[in-house]
């Protein structure tokens, strides 16, 4: 009996192959496939075919090992990324089981990170979500060169994703109430937030106050971005000034925060939620905690700066598991009367 | 920017009181500059009775100097900008009240937590203008810098920026802030009190502020920190002032995976943080000019430019009515960014 799972850990591709004698070899590989980077989230689907693509070259050994032996057929037809190892509990997820679980690991809850498309469609009632504002492109208007060229860079990602940006947002309905959703991209540049996404958020924002909608944004961000500079800075002060609108409107916006929340994002509308929504131990703060340390030049408490810690300083109003996330959000949009 | 107005070292009695820490310090791009003001000094303190005249020659290596300065300063990339914006002599917010602002009655204290030295906040005379007064501080030495922590603020320090403008929108008066620092503390109590939600709220509640509000960088303007008492109906620069979304020493080390002097100059270009970057990109609307050779070589002249544009800009904002004026308020932010729109 032999199983041959390819297991995507964070920055580690492995390689596990069950020896006919029980015994296991361990391989790393040196090189992830280009069709799945490392820092991306698993692909929702992978099909047989792109399985076998996937498969690393057979080392040319010359020599016949136990290892080689395999039923026929049957390594071929296994799906690469069927199965994964939780980086929390390190359990082993069956990938099906996962995405029927919303990506939260069923042993320990542990809440993976997920794409702004997979949130939108997640968070709405099936089928409802009408993605909107995909036409805004992101420029580059300062040329932006580091170790690569920031268009290259956008370029890059966005092959990477099929996203012109780190945002998702459009109208939808959640548990048949309509709301106006927009969820950041944490796989696309890290979520940061540049000009597209300060304009689709401000857009989100008008929508909702025209008429008169909830709003619920999902914020999944690394704070602004760097290669817009200034202009980045400024979509700060441009979505809390039309969340002031939205607030002397009457409107309701709840903010949900999710791993990870930090920097500009956090420092404007993601904090500035009627009702502030975090999943569970989410990062969420100003300060990345390598700053900080680098700063006070000391060790980090435990559970810093996460959803739980959050609460219990105050500057959250709930933590809810991702299988909650509706109802909650449904029963705050009622209770407001929106 | 008057444009002879004769250089003065920071030794020279025409600056300020020169304090400990400004009487050395060199700037490495200016260091070309320095055998000159060596020799002025020298012939300038050369005995007049001895009969031999160096006036002319002292006038002649004063235009040298002139000149060399303008060059220098004429092509101030970004990252001597920050040098110059980070200057131990330049005035900061605390000088600039001295210099202009009358019968100023600082205001201390959130009311919830304590209060931050960062920022100082009071009610203020500028020109003929009653105002609240809202100034950055950083200290010049090393006692009154740690009560300033350096210039970061805490919570509690835009918490009290923000119950002051309350106090100002109250009683119909306009708020001036003057922004000069690297950002918002990262750290543990700061975190803990909510660092990004006091932002967050400033941001919020300065776009509707009811009452006229004029901003300055006077130093640095470093991202949220400097952003958290920014938004506001006139945004200026003084021209030797940097305003970026990070510092370039930070942006080194996450982009260009190190923060070394190579890397800090490139990220310090590529963040075009300088005021005239920042007036291309629309993201501030002035530039407050600077006498030759940057604010800490003239602090009266930075003081007198700086005055003149609050007292004008004050004059030209109090004509609105306030409904207009929170409409343009909003405008200006709504244009900000740059992006391009596909027809669907």
């Amino acid at each position: 009996m032999t199983i041959l799972n390819t297991v995507t850990q964070h920055d580690l591709r492995r390689h596990i192959t069950n020896e006919p004698h029980g015994r296991s070899t361990l391989n790393t590989m040196a090189e992830p496939p280009p069709s799945s980077t490392p820092s991306s989230p698993p692909p929702s689907a992978s099909s047989p075919t792109s399985a076998a693509a996937e498969k690393p070259a057979k080392p040319v050994t010359g020599k016949r090992t136990w290892q080689d032996v395999v039923e026929t057929g049957k390594r071929a037809d296994m799906p690469a990324d069927l199965w994964m190892r939780c980086p929390s509990c390190s359990g082993m997820l069956y990938r099906p089981t996962l995405e029927q679980n919303k990506f939260v690991c069923p042993e320990c809850n542990h809440h993976f990170r997920i794409t702004g498309t997979q949130r939108a469609h997640m968070l709405c009632d099936p089928g409802s979500f009408e993605p909107m504002w995909d036409n805004l492109l992101p420029n580059d208007p300062l040329n932006f060169v580091d170790l690569v060229p920031y268009k290259d860079r956008l370029a890059q990602e966005s092959k990477k994703t099929g996203r012109p940006e780190a945002i998702v947002a459009g109208k939808g309905f959640i548990k048949g109430r309509g709301v106006v959703v927009a969820c950041m991209d944490s796989s696309f540049r890290m979520g940061s937030m540049g000009s597209v996404v300060g304009e689709v958020i401000t857009r989100a924002i008008e929508l909702a106050t025209d008429q008169d909608l909830p709003l619920i944004i999902v914020c999944a961000s690394g704070g602004a971005r760097m290669q817009e500079s200034t202009m980045s800075l400024m979509q700060m002060a441009k979505t809390s000034s039309a969340l002031a609108k939205f607030d002397d409107a009457g409107g309701l916006f709840i903010s949900v925060l999710t791993d990870p929340t930090t920097g500009g994002v956090t420092a404007s509308f993601a904090m500035l939620g009627d009702v502030i929504i975090a999943e569970p131990k989410a990062l969420i703060c100003f300060a990345g905690p390598r700053v900080i340390a680098n700063t006070v030049r000391q060790e980090l408490p435990e559970g810093f700066q996460r959803s739980e810690h959050l609460v219990e300083k105050g500057f959250i109003d709930r933590v809810a598991s991702r299988q909650d996330l509706r109802s909650e959000i449904s029963r705050v949009i009622d209770y407001a009367g929106k | 920017m008057p444009p002879h107005t004769p250089p003065t070292t920071p030794t020279s009695p025409n600056s300020a009181a020169p304090s400990p820490s400004n009487v050395h310090y060199e700037l490495d791009f200016e260091r070309p500059l320095t055998a000159l003001e060596q020799q002025i000094a020298e012939l300038e303190n050369h005995d007049p009775t001895d009969g031999i005249d160096f006036t002319a020659e002292v006038r002649k290596l004063r235009q040298n100097h002139t000149r060399m300065l303008k060059k220098i300063y004429a092509g101030l990339n970004g990252a001597n900008t920050v040098k110059v914006a980070r200057h131990p002599g330049r005035p900061q917010g605390a000088d600039y009240l001295r210099a202009f602002v009358k019968d100023f009655c600082e205001l201390h204290g959130d009311r919830t937590f304590g209060d931050d030295r960062a920022i100082l906040t009071g009610f203020g005379r500028i020109g003929p203008h009653k105002c609240m007064v809202i100034a950055n501080n950083k200290g010049k030495d090393v006692r009154e810098r740690l009560a300033a922590n350096f210039g970061m603020p805490h919570p509690e320090g835009y918490r009290k920026a923000l119950k002051k403008m309350k106090l100002a929108e109250k009683y119909g008066l306009p708020v001036v802030t003057l922004i000069d620092t690297p950002g918002a503390f990262p750290g543990i109590g700061a975190e803990e009190r909510g660092q990004s939600e006091a932002i967050a709220v400033n941001l919020l509640e300065m776009s509707r502020l009811r009452v006229p509000i004029v901003a300055a960088v006077i130093g640095e303007g470093g991202s949220g920190g400097a952003l958290g008492i920014g938004v506001a109906d006139r945004f200026a620069m003084m021209q030797y002032a940097w305003y970026s979304v990070i510092s370039p020493e930070a942006c080194a080390g996450i982009v260009w995976k190190e923060a070394n002097p190579t890397n800090n100059v490139a990220a310090a270009e590529a963040l075009q943080l300088t005021a005239e970057s920042n007036l291309k990109y629309g993201t501030i609307d002035h530039i407050i000019d600077e006498p030759l050779g940057g604010a800490h070589r003239n602090p009266s002249a930075a003081s007198d430019s700086l005055e003149k544009w609050i007292i004008q800009t004050l004059r030209d904002l109090k004509r609105f009515k306030i409904d207009n004026l929170l409409k343009k308020r909003d405008e200006r932010l709504r244009r900000q960014g740059s992006y391009i729109e596909v027809p669907v």
